[in-house]
C-alpha cells in the first residue's frame, strides 16, 4: 500500500511507514477521547470543541487552498450559510421567519443549500487563479455578511437568529459540554478522514495534478474547470458541517459572525497550521484559539491584539509553511534518506 | 521520535489546562470579571465603560464587605458572539462571582440567556440599553442599574411636540437593538401629543454614505429624529448640510456629543436649540455630578474631557456591586442567593439621583432632557432643561398597556 500524502515521496518502506502511521493515529485518538475526562467544562467546550469545529472550517480552506491550490476568503460564508439555513429551515427565537421544520429534515437542506452556494461560488471563482480567486471569494463573502445584515425577510437582519440548538438524540442534550465535545470531534474525525480519503483517490489525484499544471492536465484530456469545481463543491459540504457546530456553539447567527473579519481569521488559521496536511488547520485553530482567549491575560487588556499579531508573525516567518511544517522539518532531520521535501 | 513528541505536545495541553483550571480563588477575595468592548469600532466607548468601573472600585479602596476585589477584564468587539466568548471565559475559566458587563444592546441580550445557564453567578448589566434585555424573559440573575434606550428619551417626545411645536418629523437610525428602543421612547411621547411620525429611515451600523436617504427626506416636515452615534452622526450631519437640508434636528442619546459640539460655521448655528435626552448631561449645575466629573478626571488624566455616558453606566455597576457587598459582608455562599437579594432592594444615591429596582431587575432613574445652547467662550454644551424624575421601564404607562405595544423594532410603533 503506497501512500502519498500530498506530493511528497513516500520514504520509507511501505509498511513500516504503514505501522507508524497507524500507532501515531490511534494514539492521538486516544488522546482525544481521553481529553475531556481531565479537563473542565470551558477547555471542553470553549477550547476543545470549538478548536475541532473552526478547524474543520479551516481544513476546508486548507483542502481547496493545499490540494487545488485555490486559496479562498469564503469558507466561513459557506458555513454561515449553513448555519442560516439550519435556523429558516429548523428552529430559532423568529416562529415567524423559522419554518420550524425537524431536525432531520432542516440538516440535509441546509447543507446541500449551502453546497450549493460553494459550487456556484467555484463556478465563478475557479475561472480565476491566484490573487483574482482571493479576491473574488472576499467579495462574495463580505457581500453575503452585508446582505444578511441587511435583508429582514429571510436572515432578520443585524440581529440575525438566536435560540439555535442541536437536536436531542435519546434525550441527550447534544449542547452539553461532554456530548458536545464528541459531537464535534466526530464530524472533525470524519472530515479528516474524508479529506485524506479523496485526496488518495483518482479524483484527488487529478486535483493535485491540476494544481501542478494545469495546462498539462488540459492538454491529456482532464476537465480542469470540473475538477476545481468539485473542489469547491467539497469543501463547502465539509465547511457546512462546521458551520452547523459553530450555530449550536453559539447558540446563534447573525452577520458579524460572518463578517470579512472572522473569515481572514480562517485562512489566518489554515496558514499558521500550514497548508501542507490536513492536520495542519487543526494544530492552527487551537494555536489561534488559545491565542484569542488567554493573550488578555498576559498584557495589557487594551493591547493583547498586539501578543495575537506578533504570535503570528514570529510563526509565520520562522516557517512558511506553519507549525506542521515547522515540525516536520524538525522530525526530518534525522538520517532517514528523505531529502525530498517541497 | 514522533510519537514521543506528539505524545509530549498533548500531555502538555491537557497538563496547561489541569493546572490553570485547578488555581480556585482565596476565599477571602472577589473576583470580579469586567467586560466590555476594546476591540472594533466602539473600542473608545469600551475603555471609558471600563474607567467607570475602576473608579467605582477605586472609591471602595478596591474591598467590599471586608473582602478584597480582583478585577480581571475581558473585551468582546460589540457582536454577542465575541461577548459570550468573553463572558464564558471569565465564568468558566477565571472563575468569576461577579460580571460586569456587556456595552452594546444586542450583546446584553445575549449576555441575559447566558446568564441562565450559570445561575450561580452574578451578572450586572454595563451599559447595553436594548429594552427586551430585562423587559421580557429577564433573568434572574441578571441585574441593570443603568436605564435601557426606551427610558433614555422620556421627555422629549413631549418637548419637541409641545414646546418646541414640531408636528411632523421622519427618523433616521441605525438598524439595530439599540436605536429601536430609542426610536420607540421617542415616539410613544411624541405620538400621544399629536405628533406624526411620516417615515422611518434605518442605515447599517458605519454607513458612510446617506445621500440616498437624504434625498428621500420629504419636505413637509418640521424635524428630523436622528439617533446615530460616533462617526456616523458626523457622516450624516455633514451630508445632509451639503445637500442644502435644513430642517432642525432631534437627537438621540448618543448622537449630540462632543464631537458633534466642536463643530465650526454654519452647522454651528444648525446646531443650536437641538433636543436631545439621557441618562446623563455633561453640563449640569449638581454639586454631586461635579464631584463625579472631577474624581473621574483626576483618576484618569488621559480619560475623554467629561465621562461619557458609557463610564456613567459601568459606575452605577460597579458602586451597586460593592453597596451589595457591603450588605451582604461579602458572603457569596448558597449561589449568591443573599447578594443577590441585596442587589434587587438596593437603593443608590448616586451622581445622577435616585437609582433603584424594578421586579426586573431593571433601573429607574432620573433622565435628562437637554437642549444645545451657546456656553462661555463660543462653546456649544448641552444644557439641562429639564429632569424627569424617576423614570421607570414602562415609561409610567401600565405594564399590561405597555406589554401590548410589542417589542421595539424597525416597524414597531407607527404613527404616519
Amino acid at each position: 500500500m503506497t501512500i502519498a500524502i500530498q506530493d511528497t515521496a513516500v520514504r520509507s518502506p511501505a509498511n513500516v511507514a504503514l505501522h507508524g502511521r497507524i500507532a501515531k493515529y490511534g494514539l492521538l485518538g486516544l488522546a482525544l477521547l481521553a481529553y475531556p475526562l481531565m479537563a473542565s467544562d470551558f477547555w471542553i467546550v470553549q477550547i476543545g470543541a470549538q478548536t475541532l469545529f473552526m478547524g474543520t472550517i479551516a481544513l476546508s480552506l486548507m483542502w481547496l487552498g493545499g490540494y487545488g491550490g485555490m486559496v479562498s476568503l469564503a469558507q466561513l460564508t459557506f458555513a454561515g450559510v449553513a448555519a442560516y439555513m439550519v435556523a429558516v429551515f429548523g428552529v430559532s427565537n423568529r416562529p415567524d421567519i423559522s419554518l420550524g421544520w425537524e431536525w432531520w429534515a432542516a440538516i440535509p437542506v441546509a447543507l446541500l443549500i449551502a453546497t450549493a452556494f460553494a459550487t456556484i461560488t467555484g463556478m465563478l471563482a475557479a475561472r480565476t487563479e491566484g490573487i483574482y480567486t482571493i479576491m473574488i471569494t472576499l467579495a462574495i463573502a463580505v457581500a453575503f455578511s452585508l446582505f444578511c445584515r441587511q435583508n429582514y425577510a429571510i436572515f432578520n437582519g443585524f440581529a440575525g437568529f438566536a435560540g439555535l440548538k442541536p437536536p436531542s438524540l435519546f434525550g441527550l442534550d447534544l449542547r452539553a459540554p461532554l456530548p458536545f465535545y464528541y459531537l464535534s470531534l466526530a464530524f472533525a474525525a470524519a472530515s479528516y478522514v474524508g479529506v485524506v480519503y479523496v485526496t488518495r483517490s483518482t479524483f484527488g489525484l487529478a486535483l493535485q495534478a491540476v494544481r501542478d499544471n494545469p495546462r498539462r492536465m488540459r492538454a491529456i484530456g482532464f476537465n480542469v474547470y470540473a475538477h476545481r469545481v468539485a473542489a469547491y463543491a467539497m469543501s463547502g459540504l465539509l465547511a457546512a458541517v462546521g458551520g452547523l457546530l459553530l450555530a449550536w456553539f453559539n447558540g446563534r447567527i447573525s452577520p458579524g459572525t460572518i463578517a470579512a473579519g472572522p473569515c481572514i481569521n480562517t485562512l489566518v488559521m489554515a496558514v499558521l497550521g500550514g497548508m501542507v496536511h490536513p492536520i495542519g488547520p487543526y494544530v492552527g485553530a487551537l494555536v489561534f484559539i488559545l491565542l484569542q482567549n488567554f493573550a488578555i491575560d498576559l498584557i495589557d487588556p487594551e493591547r493583547f491584539n498586539l501578543v495575537i499579531g506578533v504570535a503570528f508573525l514570529i510563526i509565520v516567518l520562522a516557517s512558511p509553511d506553519g507549525l506542521v511544517g515547522l515540525w516536520q522539518r524538525m522530525t526530518r532531520r534525522r538520517p532517514e534518506g528523505g531529502s525530498s521535501q517541497r | 521520535m514522533m510519537r514521543s513528541v506528539r505524545g509530549a505536545f498533548l500531555a502538555a495541553t491537557m497538563l496547561a489546562g489541569l493546572s490553570i483550571t485547578a488555581s480556585a480563588q482565596a476565599a477571602d477575595s472577589i473576583k470580579v470579571g469586567g467586560l466590555a468592548t476594546l476591540e472594533g469600532a466602539f473600542t473608545v466607548l469600551g475603555q471609558d465603560g471600563l474607567r467607570g468601573l475602576e473608579l467605582a472600585l477605586k472609591e471602595a479602596n478596591y474591598t467590599a464587605g471586608g473582602k478584597k476585589i480582583e478585577l480581571v477584564k475581558g473585551s468582546s468587539d460589540a457582536t454577542p458572539d465575541s461577548a459570550i466568548r468573553a463572558a464564558r471565559k471569565l465564568v468558566e475559566q477565571d472563575k468569576v462571582d461577579i460580571l460586569v458587563g456587556p456595552l452594546s444592546g444586542d450583546e446584553g441580550v445575549a449576555m441575559r440567556d447566558f446568564a441562565k445557564t450559570h445561575p450561580n453567578v452574578t451578572f450586572i448589566n454595563g451599559s447595553s440599553a436594548a429594552q427586551d434585555t430585562t423587559l421580557r424573559s429577564p433573568a434572574p440573575n441578571f441585574y441593570r442599574f443603568n436605564t435601557d434606550g426606551v427610558q433614555w428619551a422620556a421627555g422629549l417626545g413631549d418637548y419637541s411636540a409641545k414646546t418646541k411645536g414640531y408636528k411632523r418629523v421622519v427618523t433616521v437610525a441605525e438598524d439595530y437593538g439599540f436605536p429601536y428602543s430609542q426610536v420607540m421612547g421617542f415616539m410613544l411621547e411624541f405620538c400621544k401629543a399629536g405628533g406624526k411620525v411620516a417615515d422611518k429611515f434605518w442605515v447599517p451600523i458605519g454607513n458612510k454614505d446617506f445621500s440616498s436617504i437624504i434625498a428621500k427626506i420629504p419636505d413637509n416636515i418640521d424635524a428630523i429624529y436622528v439617533a446615530l452615534g460616533g462617526a456616523d452622526a458626523t457622516n450624516f450631519l455633514t451630508q445632509y448640510e451639503q445637500s442644502g437640508g435644513d430642517k432642525p434636528m432631534i437627537a438621540g442619546s448618543i448622537t449630540v456629543d462632543q464631537t458633534v459640539l466642536g463643530a465650526k460655521g454654519k452647522r454651528r448655528s444648525y446646531l443650536i436649540g437641538t433636543p436631545s435626552a439621557g441618562p446623563i448631561a455633561d453640563t449640569w449645575d449638581d454639586a454631586k455630578w461635579k464631584q463625579f466629573v472631577a474624581d473621574y478626571k483626576k483618576a484618569f488624566p488621559d480619560g475623554l474631557p467629561s465621562p461619557s455616558l458609557f463610564a456613567h453606566a459601568y459606575y452605577l455597576a460597579g458602586k451597586a456591586m460593592v453597596e451589595g457587598l457591603n450588605e451582604v459582608k461579602g458572603d457569596l455562599g448558597d449561589g449568591e442567593k443573599k447578594f443577590q437579594a441585596a442587589l434587587a432592594k438596593l437603593t443608590m444615591d448616586t451622581p445622577t439621583g435616585k437609582v433603584s429596582l424594578d421586579k426586573n431587575r431593571q433601573a429607574i432613574a432620573d433622565i435628562f432632557l437637554t437642549e444645545v445652547v451657546e456656553g462661555p467662550n463660543n462653546t456649544l454644551m448641552n444644557k439641562v432643561v429639564k429632569v424627569i424624575p424617576q423614570v421607570n421601564q414602562t415609561m409610567g404607562m401600565d405594564e399590561a398597556e405597555f406589554m401590548k405595544l410589542g417589542p421595539a423594532s424597525r416597524d414597531n410603533p407607527e404613527c404616519r
